[in-house]
């Protein structure tokens, strides 16, 4: 078991004739991944890393029946691909790009809720299901299979949590990189439950940073409904107010959104929150010793 | 991206936004020209710097005759105004605002920003005009009335009704604040901004609405699609390396400690900085070099946290994953031959091909590096280098 995706998930990639599309979607095939399509409008009957390109997403689910969707493409595109995902009946939509207007994913993440759509990203590294199924960015051969449950907004401190882990003998059952942007999919709230539920997963990371409040709110929802132990850490401990860390919602604006509030948040709700990054690993494997 | 007040006020008249007459001066003697094309016998003669808290910092002054208008523009143009905002060390002022003077009966505030958990923007108002909002909101919360607009509605009636009478506004004020309420809110939507602030919103003697201040912040990912917004910039409100850094694609934020940092990733770059800290260090910076650290990018991200006198010590923390660390190391190679490093580097690399980039490092002999196996211990290394 795993969360969200796994090796019978069937997935198609938007933008899958570009440049990233390309290296990034041969890298999941190469994975494992069931890619089964792709779209690139104006590119439809034609075949690219085995598999056939459509010019619409209606086209590409009614021939493959593809339930989720890996998006690679501009920025300025985003939204239109994510809702053209939504009305296709697509059920996931991973959004890699990085660079999209707040405003679009405003009405992109609408429409996407209305269609009864799930989204991951902007701006993220994907989803992976270890030694299953990888849908994004990430390298593959650092995630090993194992009891643990990830969710990150950072692209590489997921990759150095994972590597701790498996430094510890464990593995990773699905690691999330959610995004670091103002508007994203699937957040902490939607996902910790998942994690309860999957009876593989015995114990969950949470790697969160400065600005806004969803880490905020995970403490409250994990008081009261996550059973299995969590272990945390936010990134920006050191971060000056009001400059944007590199990702675009990664800002402490009028003394809100910092780390020491969201750190001890998660603390009150019995999360063992590490103030090292370098002690995810361990604290892991001591939390599942308990 | 952050604009001027005056530029701010261009765009609402574009939109139908009440705002005094006003113009913007380089020299006194163009601000003296501007008072005089305004007309009247009152002016106020306003600095323009991207930072709130300029009236105290004595950025903004009354005028009551030209001679007067010439006398202050000549003090504020030039002089370094310290406000709660810029920092200590201040900021120049290159260009003044001079508008007509207005009557003031009551002041408000207005504001509009996106609401994160609501994932729409927020409309907010409060009776405390002319103060800090983050100070409103701290010591009387109930003095701000905040309103959710869903964009897919976008600003009805309803909306401007619900700030209206939260303000407490007498019946015939209703009408006039709704159309200033709902020309914002097309304002804050057509321009992708981030956040206005009009502080203070202000009812004159006759009843009328002005926007006597305005602050604009826009989503940088939006720029493409504003040309009109992007002329705007004022290079002279930026950090000169963080601008030099964005050219060639680093991310980089200058801070006040000695342990330079290169790290890949903005989530792991804010990492390095806390374990830095953590390890008794200070981070004398952000710097993330994306997902394309080349050769190039390595050298110029040394470059740049070398401009910074105070580092004593530079950490260099890699995560590969698309980015294959053998090419980073020769990336660390190059630069110390394209840059002077003088400053010890402990370099760490993990992930993919990490190996293969000890090696070419080790091989390299070269005097200042110093190898790490992970992440705490490179942040010990770099910390106990830079004592």
């Amino acid at each position: 078991m795993s969360i969200l995706v796994n090796k019978d998930t069937k997935v198609i990639v938007q933008g899958f004739t570009g440049k990233e599309g390309t290296f990034h979607a041969s890298q999941c095939i190469e994975y494992g991944t069931k890619i089964v399509g792709g779209v690139t409008p104006g590119k439809g009957g034609q075949e690219h890393l085995g598999q056939p390109v459509f010019n619409t997403v209606k086209e590409a689910v009614e021939t493959t029946g593809a339930t989720v969707s890996m998006i690679f493409v501009p920025p300025a595109f985003v939204s239109d691909a994510v809702m053209e995902a939504a009305d296709a009946g697509i059920e996931l939509a991973v959004i890699i790009t990085e660079g999209a207007p707040v405003k679009d994913m405003m009405y992109a993440k609408a429409y996407a809720t209305k269609k009864g759509m799930n989204t991951i990203g902007p701006n993220c590294p994907g989803v992976i299901t270890a030694e299953e199924c990888k849908i994004g960015i990430m390298p593959g051969f650092i995630f090993k299979k194992g009891p643990v449950g990830l969710i990150s907004k950072s692209g590489t401190l997921t990759y150095e949590a994972s590597n701790q882990v498996v430094k510890e003998g464990l593995g990773i059952t699905t690691a999330v990189g959610i995004g670091g942007d103002p508007i994203i999919g699937l957040s902490y709230k939607q996902l910790l439950p998942m994690f309860e539920a999957d009876p593989e997963t015995e114990a969950i990371v949470m790697i969160g940073e400065i600005g806004g409040d969803l880490e905020i709110q995970a403490a409250e929802f994990i008081k009261e409904h996550i059973s299995k132990p969590v272990v945390a850490f936010i990134a920006g401990q050191t971060a000056p107010k009001g400059k944007r860390m590199g990702h675009a919602g990664a800002i402490i604006s009028g003394g809100s959104g910092t780390a020491a509030e969201k750190m001890a948040a998660l603390e009150a709700a019995g999360v063992k929150v590490v103030v090292s990054p370098a002690d995810i690993g361990k604290a892991v494997k001591e939390v599942m010793e308990k | 991206m952050n604009i001027h007040e005056y530029q701010a006020k261009e765009i609402f008249r574009q939109y139908g936004v009440p705002v005094p007459n006003g113009q913007v001066a380089f020299s006194p003697d163009e601000a003296v020209e501007a008072a005089r094309n305004l007309g009247g016998k009152l002016w106020v003669v306003k600095a323009q710097i991207h930072a709130g808290g300029r009236g105290l910092g004595g950025g903004v002054k009354l005028a009551k005759s030209l001679d007067e208008v010439k006398e202050l523009a000549d003090k504020i143009l030039g002089m370094t105004l310290v406000t709660h905002q810029t920092g200590p060390e201040g900021k120049v002022v290159h260009k003044i605002y001079v508008e007509e003077g207005a009557d003031i009966a009551k002041e408000y505030y207005l504001g509009m920003l996106l609401d994160r958990a609501a994932e729409m923007p927020v409309m907010m108002a409060s009776t405390e005009g002319g103060m800090e909002i983050e100070k409103v909101a701290e010591e009387t919360p109930e003095k701000i009335v905040k309103v959710n607009i869903d964009p897919a509605i976008g600003f009805q009636g309803f909306h401007g009704r619900e700030l209206a009478f939260g303000l407490g506004l007498a019946k015939e004020e209703i009408g006039p604040f709704i159309k200033f309420a709902k020309a914002l809110y097309e304002v804050y939507m057509d321009k992708d901004a981030e956040m206005i602030e009009i502080n203070p919103l202000i009812k004159t003697g006759d009843g009328k609405f002005l926007a006597l201040d305005a602050k604009m912040g826009f989503d940088d990912n939006a720029l493409g699609r504003h040309p009109d917004i992007l002329q705007m910039r004022d290079l002279n409100e930026e950090e000169p390396t963080e601008i030099e850094a964005k050219e060639h694609g680093l991310s980089y934020i200058k801070l006040d400690g000695n342990v330079g940092c290169m790290v890949n990733g903005a989530g792991l770059a804010m990492a390095t900085m806390d374990i830095i800290k953590h390890e008794g260090g200070q981070p004398a910076n952000f710097l993330d070099v994306g997902g394309g650290a080349n050769p190039e990018t390595v050298a110029k991200g040394f470059e740049i946290i070398l401009k910074d006198p105070n580092v004593k010590a530079i950490f260099v923390n890699i995560f590969g994953g698309i980015v294959r660390c053998d090419r980073v190391a020769n990336g660390i190679l190059e630069a110390t031959k394209i840059t002077d490093v003088n400053v010890p580097v402990v370099v760490r690399l993990d992930g993919t091909n990490a190996k293969e980039a000890a090696e070419i490092l080790s091989n390299a002999g070269i005097k200042n590096i110093i190898a790490a196996e992970d992440l705490a211990d490179g942040a010990k290394k770099a910390v106990e280098a830079a004592k």
